[in-house]
C-alpha cells in the first residue's frame, strides 16, 4: 500500500466531518457533515482495497485523470438531463413536487449545477488534462496533484448536490453551495490551476497552442469569480448560514457580474478551447486562420466580462451600466461569429466529412448553435427587447440552445474522439450509434427551443396586454396555465436529448470493452466514376 | 477613492488603456513575419499524438 499519506489525510478528514455531524450547530449541518463523513470513509475504504499497479512512465503523459474524467463526464451528465428531464415535468405536472427534497425549488440548482459544474465541468477537466500534455508534449505538472483535482471536483459535486436537496442554500444563482462547499471548491481549483500552468511552464513546444489560452482564461476567471462572488462571512463555524459581503444593487451586479461570466468563461471559453483543438485533430486539418483565432481569443477576454449589467435592465441598477452591458452584449457578436467561423471554414475543402462523419457532424451543429445563440444574445440584451423576453421561458430555451446545442454536441464530440484512444480501442463500438445520438440531440434541442420561443413570446405578451382602460387583460396565473402545453412539449425535447444521451453511454461502454458493431458502413462507398471507353 | 473619482477614471484613462492594451494584442498577431509563425502554431496539434 504506497497511498499511506492520502488515507491518512482522508481519515483526519472524515473524524473533522465526524466532529461536525456530531456537533454542528444548525440540523443541516450536521446531517451534511454526516453525508461527508459516509463519502469520505467510503473513499478511504476504497483506496486501501486498491491494488498496487506499477507507477507509469514518468516521461509519458499522464492518462488515467482524464479515463476517469470521461467517464465522470457522462455520468454526471445523464444525471443532470435526467434531472433537468425531471423538473420539466414538475412544470407541466406540479404535482410531481415531492416534499420536501424534491421539490421544484430543491430540483433547480441540482439540475443546472449538474449540466454545468458536473457534466461540463469535468468536460473541461479532462479535456484540458489532454490538450495541454499534447500540446506542449509534457506530462501533468505535479504528479498525483492531477488525481487530487479530479477527486476533490468530485466530492464538490457530491456536497453541492447533497446541501441542495437538504435545503442548504445561499440563494445565489449558479453559486448555490454554501461557505464551506466553496471552500473546498476554491482549494480544488487552485490545484486545478497550477497543474495546468505547471504543465505549460515545463513545455517541450514552444509556442502555447491557442486552445490552452482559452483554457488558462477559463480557469483564471472562473477562480476570480468564484472567490468574488462567494465573498460572505458565516454565522458560525459549524453552522450552514452565512451572509454576503454584498447587499442591494451592488449584490445584485456581483452575481450577475459572476453569472454572466460563468457564461462566458466556463460555459464559452473553455469549451472553444475544447473545440481549438478536437475540430482540427477530428478534420484532420489546422485550424482555417490561427490569426483570427487569436483576435477571437482577445475579443472575448476584453469584451465578456462587461457583458453580465444586461441580465438587470430596468432594475435599480443605474441606467449607464445597463447601457454599458447592452453595448459590450451587442459587440460580442462579431467576436462569437469570427470564431463560429473559423471552427466551421476549419472544414473548408473536406466538407464532406459532415456527412461521412458523424463526430464531425455533431461538431458541426456545435458551432452552428454557438452562433446561433451568440445571435439570439445579443438581441436579447437590447433594452427594448428585453422588456418583452425578461423574465420569460425565452430566456430558458436560449440558454438551453446554447447549452444543449453548443457545449453538450462539443463535449460530446470531445469524448467520441478520446474514448477509443484513451482505452486502447481501435475505433467506436459504432458509428451508426453516434448517428442515431447525433439526431435524437439534434431534434431534442430544436423542440425545446422552438417551444420555449412560442411560450416565452406568448408570456411576455400576456404580461403586457393591457385593455382600454388602462387594465392588465391578464392575471399571472392565467399566464401560467396557458403554458401547459408548451411545458409538455419541452420535456419532450428534453426526454429526446436525454435519449441520446443514453444511447452514447452504450456506445462509450461498449467501445470501452473493446467490441466493434457488425453494421452497414454508414456512408455507401460509390465506385469512383472512370472515364467513358 | 470614492465612486464618482472611480467611475471617471474607468469611462477615461481605463478605457483607453484596455483598448491599447487589446491593439497591441491584436496587432502583435498581425505583425510582419506574424503568418509563418500563426501557420507553424496551428499545426502543433497535427504533429503527434
Amino acid at each position: 500500500m504506497k497511498q499511506t499519506a492520502q488515507v491518512v489525510a482522508i481519515a483526519v478528514a472524515a473524524i473533522i466531518a465526524l466532529f461536525g455531524a456530531a456537533n454542528g450547530s444548525d440540523a443541516l449541518f450536521r446531517a451534511h457533515f454526516g453525508i461527508l463523513f459516509i463519502v469520505l470513509v467510503l473513499a478511504a475504504f476504497l483506496l486501501l482495497r486498491r491494488e498496487e499497479k506499477p507507477t507509469d512512465d514518468p516521461d509519458a503523459y499522464m492518462d488515467g485523470p482524464i479515463k476517469y474524467g470521461t467517464i465522470a463526464t457522462l455520468f454526471w451528465g445523464v444525471v443532470g438531463l435526467l434531472a433537468g428531464v425531471a423538473i420539466a415535468a414538475q412544470l407541466a405536472w406540479p404535482e410531481l413536487n415531492l416534499e420536501p427534497y424534491f421539490n421544484f425549488g430543491r430540483m433547480r440548482p441540482l439540475h443546472t449545477s449538474a449540466v454545468i459544474f458536473a457534466f461540463g465541468g469535468n468536460a473541461l477537466i479532462c479535456t484540458s488534462f489532454y490538450v495541454v500534455q499534447r500540446t506542449t508534449r509534457a506530462r501533468l505538472f505535479g504528479g498525483d496533484l492531477a488525481w487530487f483535482v479530479f477527486w476533490g471536483y468530485q466530492l464538490f459535486i457530491i456536497m453541492a448536490a447533497t446541501g441542495y436537496l437538504l435545503g442548504s442554500t445561499q440563494s445565489k444563482e449558479y453559486a448555490e453551495p454554501e461557505w464551506y462547499v466553496d471552500l473546498w471548491l476554491t482549494i480544488v481549483w487552485v490545484a486545478y490551476l497550477l497543474v495546468f500552468l505547471g504543465t505549460i511552464l515545463k513545455r517541450k513546444e514552444p509556442h502555447i497552442y491557442v486552445a490552452n489560452w482559452f483554457y488558462l482564461s477559463f480557469i483564471v476567471t472562473v477562480a476570480m469569480l468564484h472567490v468574488v462572488n462567494n465573498l460572505a462571512l458565516p454565522v458560525s463555524l459549524s453552522g450552514t448560514i452565512s451572509y454576503s459581503a454584498f447587499a442591494g444593487v451592488q449584490d445584485a451586479l456581483t452575481q450577475w457580474w459572476y453569472g454572466h461570466n460563468a457564461v462566458g468563461f466556463f460555459l464559452t471559453a473553455g469549451f472553444l478551447g475544447m473545440m481549438y483543438y478536437f475540430m482540427p485533430k477530428q478534420a484532420e486539418r489546422p485550424v482555417y486562420s490561427y490569426r483570427l483565432s487569436i483576435v477571437h481569443f482577445w475579443s472575448l477576454i476584453f469584451l465578456y466580462i462587461w457583458a453580465g449589467p444586461h441580465h438587470l435592465h430596468y432594475t435599480a441598477l443605474p441606467d449607464w451600466a445597463q447601457t454599458l452591458g447592452m453595448v459590450f452584449s451587442v459587440m460580442l457578436w462579431m467576436p462569437s461569429w469570427g470564431g463560429m467561423i473559423n471552427g466551421l471554414m476549419t472544414l473548408s475543402g473536406a466538407w464532406d466529412k459532415i456527412r461521412t462523419d458523424p463526430v464531425i457532424r455533431l461538431m458541426v451543429m456545435a458551432l452552428a448553435f454557438y452562433g446561433m445563440s451568440t445571435f439570439e444574445g445579443p438581441m436579447m440584451s437590447i433594452k427594448s427587447v428585453n422588456s418583452l423576453s425578461h423574465y420569460t421561458d425565452w430566456t430558458i430555451g436560449h440558454v438551453h440552445s446554447g447549452a444543449l446545442g453548443w457545449v453538450g454536441m462539443i463535449s460530446f464530440a470531445a469524448i467520441y474522439f478520446l474514448v477509443p484512444r484513451l482505452f486502447g480501442a481501435k475505433q467506436l463500438y459504432s458509428l451508426r450509434l453516434v448517428n442515431w445520438h447525433f439526431w435524437l440531440a439534434t431534434l431534442g434541442i430544436v423542440v425545446y427551443a422552438a417551444v420555449m420561443w412560442v411560450s416565452g413570446i406568448q408570456q411576455g405578451l400576456m404580461w403586457r396586454e393591457y385593455d382600454p382602460e388602462g387594465f392588465l387583460v391578464y392575471s399571472f396565473a392565467e399566464s401560467v396555465a396557458a403554458m401547459h402545453p408548451y411545458y409538455v412539449l419541452r420535456a419532450l425535447g428534453g426526454l429526446l436529448y436525454l435519449a441520446g444521451a443514453l444511447v452514447m453511454v452504450f456506445n462509450i461502454y461498449m467501445t470501452i470493452k473493446g467490441r466493434i458493431r457488425d453494421e452497414a458502413p454508414l456512408v455507401t462507398q460509390h465506385p469512383t466514376p472512370a472515364p467513358a471507353e | 477613492m470614492d465612486y464618482e473619482s472611480l467611475r471617471h477614471a474607468a469611462d477615461s484613462w481605463g478605457l483607453l488603456y484596455l483598448v491599447l492594451l487589446f491593439l497591441a494584442a491584436v496587432g502583435f498577431a498581425f505583425r510582419p513575419g506574424g503568418r509563418q509563425a500563426a501557420d507553424e502554431a496551428a499545426n502543433i496539434p497535427l504533429k503527434e499524438d
